[in-house]
């Protein structure tokens, strides 16, 4: 069964990709969506049985074939099943058919669809490799191929200069987390023996207290090797410095944008960190690092949502800023919470690009807010579907009580375990992630109000022919409403409950830490309801500057240019990573090229040598006759000059 | 059995026979042509028949040499001695497999002296494969160096516009560092009174001559393979070499440099091995940055893949003297899939080079639109060059990685930053040629792959996929020698190769 829900997305692929141009494009639609759509009910059959049951009882291994065994290196590739694989099989699979079924509609009018398809299948091929691999360099094999679905799909509009630049720098900024990542393999290979998850972990309490020294100090190795893996998380997952191809990749088709870049392969990070929280746990060091990391971007990319007109950026940065949530649960130690947002969040942040995708698609493929408006009466079936969204992003509930969206729950987690860890990181990971939630509903309600409400700024015929969008692309929707609105009640208690339910459903798959879901399910109450109380107030200012004062905000950027500028420019980052490590690498390159390659090497070196035998060189031309017998005969000569050197050589001697 | 007795001499030969009976076919109309083409595409097609029988004929859990033929020959110095052990066996593959490639890319490329040019081709076939398979230094000599005769000609009469300076200049380097490793020759047979490499792999030879020894092959070898900075010539080659030379080049050339590394150099100067152990990391590292970034800025096709090429090279020396088993196999595993996938991207590079005639970057552009199934081998072969998972490109570069990690953590930090530059460069040039809209009059009527070319390109791509998945045929047969390798050198190399932190 695994393998079916594993290798039916690959099959898809090939067959769309290879046979696409015979079978034609409805052919190829049909069947990679209706094979992805028995791939995602198979996992729902593992799923319940383990959310329900008593968690995953043991471990499903399946051994596929051999890999690579060289010395004490065994891989193979094998699927493994446990609980926290379980549950991103089902975020997986299900996100991706509907996507797949969403995307026959939207992109109804491509010329390229088998080709869009075949990518999108094998993306889901990669993911599904990535969640059930037994060891890292299978996760590591799955990381790239979903790096590499993402450059394909980022560009697969290739006649776009702005999308190829979008992939190719998506791929190399990944490239970059990858860089640690291969690193931290290494590590854990050299430091415990294995890169076999079983194996590496059972070997951690032996190598707690090795020390490594790097860079001229002491460093506990199994820290470096956490930080060297955790640098490859924050590729994937967009993390604060390596975040700057997230929101350049909504230049791919805003399906792909709900599948890769929000809901399955962003949160690869995440997943990885959890997979490995064995590792990360005996690091405390480590873990801080996480958690600060988690706490800035998800502090950083709000405060830019706030002021981007692009609809899909919005959601992108929202994306990033959601991202930084989880590793904060991670770094606090609560990794089912990690989890658990992770869940949540597929859902609803799928939902919303998927209804932006349905807004676009309504103004024929106008994405900015600023030219929008008003469309509530226009397409109101996705405006319900984005304010389900918009309820679960912003964490709509009654704090204390089963009443609240998805993100309600997830959400309200995380933040309750940053405040339980404490110190000065806790209290800084819990003020960002209370501020960032306050952000969050904001820019959220900005969206919703920009595009839906008040009159319309749109061109007069785009408005006039806006029209809802075909039932094969709500039909997505509607199953990812249900989930925004029940994925976190339903599934509290296997992944924030009592520590005996969590530990129930996630049997050993992760680290559970005990005292700090104690302490956060101890939380104040005022901490319980801080973040609700930013919801409210990020509506109502939002509420104030788009509806009753829509004159507000374009006064506030002029009185605060700077701040305004700094925001809408991104921090600025992509400037400063041009000046810093794009122009000087190509000056580099061109200078070892002609200075020292061309100059040096050849020209005063070689070429000085050269010269002095420059005779010789002549002389060489002019034994170019273009007789084959010349050459022939030179060659024969050489060689029983060679045979005669050797044998006389040898005589001699 | 006779037959598997003599198969290494059947194998290293048959092409010279072949090149026989393609100078006996008579005229040069259109029709000898043909018989020329058949005859040489036939020999090679046969002779890598055969190297599959000798590969599936071979005993991986023998690590003795295989296949042995050893009679006492020119003055009872030089012997007629062949075998081969896992290290050298699939580089006799890979050169068979390369060679029917290499005819059939050349069909109607070649306008001039094809009677010349196939003769050649064979002559060089028979001269690479001698290099794998005798087991006496000084044919390993002769067919080391003779190798360098066809392909000078070959760059020097069928290539570019400068292929006289560039033929010169692969001369120039190669020969000089030949002239040392012939007086390391002559000083071993002093020293130890054979040329039998058999027995030479059992001399202990002293260490300061261990240490001159060594020096005069890695002059040798350096060139070859090459090494930055002895690498100048190889860009200049390859530009000027005809698609097919820059295939067998890239491909086979190449990796004599490595095969004479792990052969001569490692097992039979142990104690210069360890060392110079950190001098080759550090020339390793700097070929895997520097030429990385060199090759980010080039303008020609050609010239990106050479410099890739090199930078890729250094993955394998690096590998390889880092004397672990890991780094040993990596290394190998890394030239035969470099072997495929450089051979692979320099004749994708002669499919636009024979339509368009040039091989300017900005010259092309949008190829996607009209050649679909180019660009999706490309495709495969740019993945293939950057070391994706999943592609034979990738099981090298992370084995030698693995090792040199044990070895030296800055070493292995420094050459897993070249990962983040070959993507680069490889999607950089990738994008410029294939993607965008196509917006050149000159290309719009550009045909995608034909029959022939597919013939060529499809095996290669099933190949790179295939190791990449499921690199066990080329493990299993490597293995067991290496194993031997590393416990006869782990006495000696042990401090250099003694892991960071203890188990």
């Amino acid at each position: 069964m695994v393998e079916a829900i594993v290798f039916l997305p690959l099959v898809g692929a090939l067959i769309a990709g290879l046979l696409g141009h015979k079978i034609g494009d409805r052919a190829s639609e049909i069947i990679t969506s209706s094979l992805l759509v028995i791939s995602a009910i198979l996992s729902w059959i593992i799923f319940f049985p383990i959310a329900f049951g008593n968690g995953a009882e043991e471990v499903i291994k399946v051994e596929i074939m051999r890999w690579i065994e060289v010395g004490d290196l065994d891989l193979r590739w094998v699927l493994r099943v446990d609980s926290l694989t379980a549950v991103m099989l089902v975020v997986v699979s299900s996100v991706s058919s509907l996507v797949h079924i969403y995307s026959i509609g939207y992109m109804a009018d491509d010329p390229s669809r088998s080709r869009f398809f075949a990518y999108l299948s094998l993306f889901t091929f990669a993911m599904l490799m990535l969640v059930t691999a037994d060891n890292l360099l299978q996760l590591f094999f799955g990381w790239e191929g979903v790096g590499l679905a993402s450059y394909l799909l980022i560009g697969f509009w290739y006649k776009r200069p702005s999308a190829n630049a979008a992939a190719i720098k998506a791929f190399i900024v990944n490239r970059v987390g990858d860089f640690g990542f291969a690193l931290g393999i290494f590590a854990t290979f050299v430091l415990l023996g294995s890169i076999d998850i079983d194996m590496a972990f059972s070997a951690i309490e032996g190598a707690k207290n090795i020390s490594i020294s790097f860079l001229g100090a002491e460093l506990n190795a199994l820290t470096l090797a956490a930080l060297l893996l955790f640098m490859g998380a924050m590729g994937k997952s967009a993390q604060f410095l390596l975040h700057t191809w997230l929101p350049d990749a909504m230049e791919g088709p805003t399906p792909v944008s709900a599948l890769i870049h929000a809901a399955t392969m962003v949160t690869a990070g995440v997943f990885m960190v959890a997979r490995l929280s064995p590792i990360f746990d005996a690091s405390t060091f480590a873990m801080s690092v996480v958690l600060v990391v988690g706490a800035i971007t998800a502090f950083f990319a709000a405060t830019i949502g706030l002021v981007q007109n692009d609809i899909k950026r919005v959601i992108a940065y929202s994306t990033c800023s959601q991202l930084g949530y989880m590793f904060v649960a991670l770094g606090a130690g609560a990794y089912s919470a990690g989890i658990y947002h992770l869940f949540t969040h597929a859902f609803f942040k799928a939902l919303l690009f998927l209804g932006a995708g349905s807004v676009i698609h309504a103004m024929h493929h106008e994405q900015d807010m600023r030219k929008m408006g008003g469309l509530r009466k226009k397409i109101p079936i996705t405006y319900i579907m984005m304010i389900i969204g918009t309820l679960a992003l912003t964490g709509v509930g009654i704090p204390g009580t089963s009443f609240g969206f998805a993100g309600f729950f997830s959400k309200d987690s995380i933040i309750e375990a940053a405040y339980a860890v404490g110190g000065p990181l806790g209290n800084f990971a819990f003020w960002s992630l209370v501020l960032a939630a306050l952000f969050t509903s904001f820019y959220s309600w900005r969206l919703i109000h920009m595009t839906f409400h008040g009159s319309t700024r749109a061109e007069q015929h785009n408005y006039e022919k806006a029209h809802e969008s075909p039932n094969i692309m709500l039909v997505p929707l509607y199953f990812l409403a249900i989930g925004s609105i029940f994925a976190g009640v339903l599934f509290y208690d296997q992944f924030f409950g009592k520590e005996k339910y969590i530990e129930a459903f996630f049997a050993n798959s992760i680290i559970i830490v005990g005292h700090i879901i104690e302490a956060a399910h101890n939380a104040p109450t005022w901490v319980k309801w801080s973040a609700t109380f930013a919801m409210l107030l990020g509506f109502v200012s939002a509420y104030w500057m788009y509806i009753l004062q829509p004159s507000l905000p374009a006064r506030l950027a002029k009185a605060m240019p700077i701040p305004y500028q700094f925001l809408l420019n991104k921090w600025y980052f992509d400037e400063l990573y041009d000046v810093i490590f794009v122009k000087p690498t190509i000056r580099l390159g061109n200078f070892l090229w002609k200075k020292m390659d061309d100059k040096l090497i050849d020209n005063m070196i070689i070429e000085g040598l050269g010269r002095k035998v420059q005779l010789v060189t002549a002389k060489f031309v002019k034994l170019q006759s273009g007789y084959l017998y010349h050459y022939a005969f030179a060659m024969l000569i050489g060689i029983a000059a060679l045979l005669t050197w050797e044998v006389v050589a040898g005589g001699l001697l | 059995m006779i037959f598997s007795d003599n198969i290494l001499t059947i194998i290293t030969f048959l092409p010279l026979l072949g090149a026989l009976f393609v100078l006996m076919v008579p005229g040069s109309d259109e029709k000898a042509n043909e018989n020329m083409r058949n005859i040489a595409l036939v020999t090679t097609l046969i002779t890598f028949i055969l190297s599959l029988i000798m590969w599936a004929l071979f005993d991986p859990d023998n690590i003795n040499f295989q296949f042995v033929q050893n009679y006492d020959w020119i003055g009872n110095i030089i012997g007629y001695r062949m075998g081969v052990d896992g290290i050298s066996v699939l580089f006799v593959v890979l050169t068979a497999l390369l060679m029917p490639m290499a005819i059939l890319v050349s069909w109607d490329s070649i306008k001039i002296r094809l009677k010349e040019y196939l003769i050649l081709f064979l002559v060089l076939e028979t001269l690479m494969i001698g290099v794998f398979t005798t087991l006496d230094l000084a044919m390993f000599y002769i067919f080391f160096e003779g190798g360098l005769i066809p392909m000078l000609l070959i760059i020097g009469i069928w290539g570019g516009k400068y292929r006289v300076q560039a033929s010169y200049k692969f001369f120039f380097y190669t020969f000089v560092g030949s002239v040392f490793m012939l007086l390391a020759i002559m000083a071993m047979f002093w020293y130890a009174g054979t040329l039998d490499i058999a027995k030479l792999l059992k001399v202990q030879f002293p260490e300061q001559m261990q240490f001159w020894l060594w020096l005069a092959f890695f002059a040798s070898f350096a060139v070859k393979m090459p090494m930055w900075p002895f690498h100048r010539w190889l860009p200049e080659a390859h530009v000027q070499a005809p698609t097919a030379g820059s295939v067998i080049l890239a491909a086979i050339l190449l990796k004599m440099g490595g095969y004479g590394f792990l052969r001569f150099s490692l097992p039979m100067f142990p104690d210069a091995s360890a060392y110079f152990a950190n001098f080759i990391f550090f020339l390793s590292v700097g070929a895997i940055i520097i030429t990385s970034l060199i090759a980010l800025v080039q303008t020609d096709i050609k010239k990106l893949i050479a410099y890739s090429s090199v930078a890729h090279m250094g993955f394998v020396t690096m590998g390889i003297f880092t004397a672990n088993i890991y780094g040993i196999e990596g290394a190998i595993f890394q030239m035969i899939s470099h072997g495929f996938i450089s051979g692979a991207l320099f004749i994708s590079v002669g499919v636009i080079y024979d339509r368009m005639h040039t091989r300017e970057i900005s010259a092309y552009g949008g190829l996607v639109e009209r050649m679909p199934k180019y660009a999706f081998a490309f495709m495969v072969f740019t993945m293939a060059n950057i070391g994706l998972p999943g592609t034979s490109g990738f099981v090298g570069e992370f084995l030698t990685l693995i090792a040199i990690f044990q070895v030296n953590i800055w070493f292995a930090a420094i050459a897993t930053f070249g990962v983040i530059l070959s993507a680069a460069y490889a999607l950089w040039l990738y994008r410029r040629v294939i993607f965008e809209a196509m917006t050149k009059e000159s290309l719009k009527s550009i045909l995608d792959l034909d029959k022939r070319e597919m013939v060529v390109i499809v095996p290669l791509i099933i190949l790179t996929i295939l190791f990449g998945f499921y690199p066990a045929p080329i493990l299993d047969t490597i293995s067991p020698s290496v194993e031997a390798l590393v416990a006869e050198i782990s006495q000696i190399m042990g401090a250099g190769a003694s892991p960071i932190v203890p188990h």
